[in-house]
C-alpha cells in the first residue's frame, strides 16, 4: 500500500524509457523504414542490421570519430580545463574570477540551438576567428570544413568546460588548507603540491566528473548537427549524429536502430561502471 | 600572514593573465550574438555595428516568427515540469519516509535512468511515438520530456525531502490524518524552495532542448522556438543573422534568469555541481 505513489513515476519510466530501449533491441533485428513496403509491416531480419552495420565502411569510421571526441573534448579539454581553470581561480583577484565565471558559465547555460550558432558563427568562413587571424595577417581555412572534428571539439570544449569547472572549485574548497600549507612549508614547489596533494585528495570528484562528462559527451547531438550536420560527407558524424542520418535522412530505419541500441549499450555500461566503482548514496 | 612573498604575488599576477585570456575567448562567440543583435547589417564575424538599432527585434517580434514559438516552449516546458514535480513528490514521499524493500532497486533503476543517452534513443522513441500515433502531439512530448527529466527529479526531490524533519507528520498521524493529507498539507509546504528549485531545473531543461521536439514535432504551428529557430536559420539564415541573433537572445533571457534565481537560492551556482560531486 505505501508503495503506491510511486505508480505514476514508474507508469512514465516504464512507458517512455523502458519502451523505448526495449523497442531499440526489437527494431534492430527488423528491417523498419521510414517509406516503401517495409514501413507497413517490418519482418524479422535477424542480425542483418548489425552485419551491414559493421561491413559499412561509415561505421567504425564513425566509431573512431565518436572516441576522439570523447577523449579530445571531454576527458582532455573539459576536464583538464575546467580543473585549470578552478586552481588558477584560488590564487586570483575578484575581477578576473568574475570575468572567467561569468563567461565560461554563460556559454553552458545558454540553451543548446543558441550555443551551436554562435560556435558555428564564430568558426564559419566569414566568422569571427577569420576575421581575427586576418588582423594578425593570418588567411584562415573554412574550418567547419577543412577540420570539422577540430571545430566542433573546440565549440564542446567552450559549451561544457563550465560544468567541469564548478565541480571542481566546489571539492577543491573542501581540501583543508593546512595539508598545502605544510607541504609548502616542507619545500615542495607549486606543481608538486597540486600533483601529489590537491590531485590525489579530489579524485573522487575527478572520476565522478569523468563519467559524467563522458557521458554528457556521448549524447552530444545538436551541436555537431547544427555546425557540420555530420559533414562534409560523414567527416564528423559521431553515433548519435549517424544514427539520425541513417534513420531520418536516408530512411533506414533499422540501420539506425541498430546504432542507438550500441550506443544504449555503450551508455549502459559506461553508467554501470560509474555505480559499482562510485557507489553513490541511494539511502 | 601579513606579507607576501615575491613568488606568491607574481603566481597572482599569472593567474590573472591567464584567467582574463580564458575569460575572453570564452566569450567572443557571445560577444558576436550580441552584437549582431543590435546591428542591421549583421555578418557572422564580430564587428562593431555602424548604428546600434532595435530594429531586428522589432523584425521578429511578430506572432509567427516569435510569440507563437515562444508560447509553444512555455506549454511544453511548463507542462513537463508541472507533470515532473508532481509525480517525482509522489514517488520520493515513500522513498524518503518508508523502508521498503523496492527503495534500493528503484533508485539504482533511477539513476541509471540519469546516466542514459537520451539523444542515442531519439531513433527508437520515434518509431514507438509512431506505433502509438502519438507523432505531432504536444501532450505525447510532454510526457516523453516529462519521462526523461524525471530519473534526476525523483533523486533531487528526496534528497530534498530527506531533509525535512519527520516530527511534525508523526503529529498529524497520531491525530489519523492519512498519507495523502500529511503529504500535502505538511510537507509540500515546509519544502516548497526545494521544489522550486527542481520545478526551474526542469523547466530549463525542457525550454533548451531541441533534439526531441525536433523529431516528435511537425506542423510549424506546433513547434517551440528552439526548433523554430532552426528552421529560421534554414529559411533566412543567410541573410537575416542580426534577426537569427535577436530571436536567440530573446528565447534565452529566461532561462538565464531563472538560472540566476535558482543559483542565489542555492547560494552561488557551485551548489548546482556541487549536488553531483559524489
Amino acid at each position: 500500500m505505501r508503495s503506491i505513489p510511486l505508480v505514476p513515476a514508474i507508469v512514465l519510466l516504464v512507458i517512455f524509457l523502458l519502451g523505448p530501449v526495449i523497442s531499440s533491441f526489437y527494431g534492430s533485428f527488423t528491417d523498419a523504414s521510414l517509406t516503401g513496403s517495409a514501413a507497413q509491416g517490418a519482418s524479422f531480419v535477424g542480425f542483418a542490421n548489425y552485419a551491414e552495420l559493421f561491413a559499412d565502411p561509415d561505421f567504425p569510421k564513425s566509431v573512431m570519430l565518436t572516441l576522439v571526441f570523447l577523449v579530445a573534448s571531454a576527458i582532455v579539454g573539459q576536464n583538464v580545463i575546467g580543473l585549470g581553470l578552478a586552481i588558477l581561480m584560488r590564487s586570483s583577484n575578484g575581477f578576473a574570477r568574475g570575468v572567467v565565471g561569468t563567461f565560461v558559465v554563460s556559454a553552458w547555460v545558454l540553451p543548446e540551438i543558441v550555443a551551436s550558432f554562435a560556435a558555428y558563427a564564430f568558426f564559419n568562413d566569414t566568422g569571427t576567428l577569420n576575421t581575427m587571424l586576418a588582423a594578425v595577417g593570418i588567411d584562415g581555412t573554412n574550418w567547419l570544413y577543412a577540420t570539422p572534428m577540430l571545430a566542433v571539439i573546440i565549440a564542446n570544449i567552450w559549451r561544457g568546460t563550465a560544468f567541469s569547472m564548478l565541480v571542481y572549485s566546489a571539492a577543491l574548497q573542501d581540501v583543508p588548507p593546512e595539508i598545502t600549507e605544510s607541504a609548502e612549508v616542507d619545500g615542495a614547489r607549486g606543481w608538486q603540491r597540486l600533483v601529489f596533494i590537491t590531485v590525489p585528495m579530489i579524485r573522487r570528484s575527478i572520476s565522478t566528473n569523468l563519467m559524467l562528462t563522458t557521458l554528457q559527451t556521448l549524447s552530444v547531438f545538436t551541436l555537431i548537427f547544427v555546425m557540420t550536420g555530420g559533414g562534409p560527407g560523414t567527416d564528423s558524424s559521431t553515433l548519435p549524429v549517424l544514427a539520425y542520418q541513417e534513420a531520418f535522412q536516408f530512411g533506414k530505419l533499422g540501420f539506425g536502430t541498430a546504432i542507438a541500441t550500441i550506443l544504449l549499450l555503450v551508455g549502459a555500461l559506461f553508467s554501470i561502471v560509474y555505480l559499482r566503482a562510485l557507489k553513490p548514496e541511494v539511502d | 600572514m601579513g606579507m607576501t612573498s615575491p613568488s606568491r604575488r607574481s603566481l597572482r599576477l599569472v593567474s590573472n593573465g591567464v584567467l582574463l585570456l580564458v575569460g575572453t575567448a570564452f566569450a567572443l562567440p557571445l560577444v558576436w550574438l550580441v552584437l549582431a543583435s543590435v546591428d542591421e547589417r549583421a555578418t557572422l564575424s564580430i564587428k562593431l555595428p555602424d548604428a546600434v538599432s532595435l530594429q531586428n527585434f522589432v523584425e521578429v517580434m511578430t506572432p509567427e516568427k516569435a510569440f507563437i514559438p515562444l508560447l509553444n516552449s512555455l506549454i511544453l516546458s511548463a507542462g513537463c515540469a508541472i507533470i515532473t514535480v508532481v509525480v517525482a513528490v509522489l514517488a520520493a514521499y515513500p522513498l524518503s519516509r518508508y523502508r521498503m524493500r523496492i527503495n534500493k532497486p528503484f533508485l539504482y533503476g533511477v539513476l541509471f535512468g540519469t546516466c542514459l543517452p537520451i539523444t542515442a534513443m531519439m531513433v527508437p522513441v520515434y518509431s514507438l511515438f509512431v506505433a502509438f500515433n502519438l507523432i505531432d502531439s504536444m501532450g505525447g512530448t510532454i510526457l516523453f520530456l516529462a519521462a526523461t527529466s524525471l530519473p534526476m527529479a525523483i533523486y533531487m526531490t528526496k534528497s530534498f525531502m530527506d531533509s525535512v524533519p519527520v516530527t511534525l507528520e508523526e503529529a498529524a498521524w497520531m491525530d489519523g490524518a492519512s498519507m495523502m493529507s500529511t503529504l500535502t498539507r505538511i510537507v509540500v509546504p515546509l519544502m516548497r524552495p526545494g521544489l522550486a528549485v527542481v520545478f526551474i531545473f526542469v523547466f530549463i531543461g525542457a525550454w533548451g532542448n531541441f533534439f526531441v521536439p525536433f523529431v516528435l514535432l511537425l506542423s510549424p504551428d506546433k513547434l517551440p522556438a528552439a526548433v523554430s529557430i532552426f528552421a529560421f536559420f534554414g529559411q533566412y539564415g543567410s541573410v537575416a543573422y542580426g534577426q537569427l541573433a535577436a530571436f536567440s537572445l530573446l528565447y534565452s533571457v529566461p532561462v538565464i534568469a531563472l538560472y540566476v534565481l535558482v543559483s542565489r537560492v542555492l547560494g552561488g551556482s557551485s551548489a548546482l555541481a556541487g549536488a553531483v560531486k559524489g
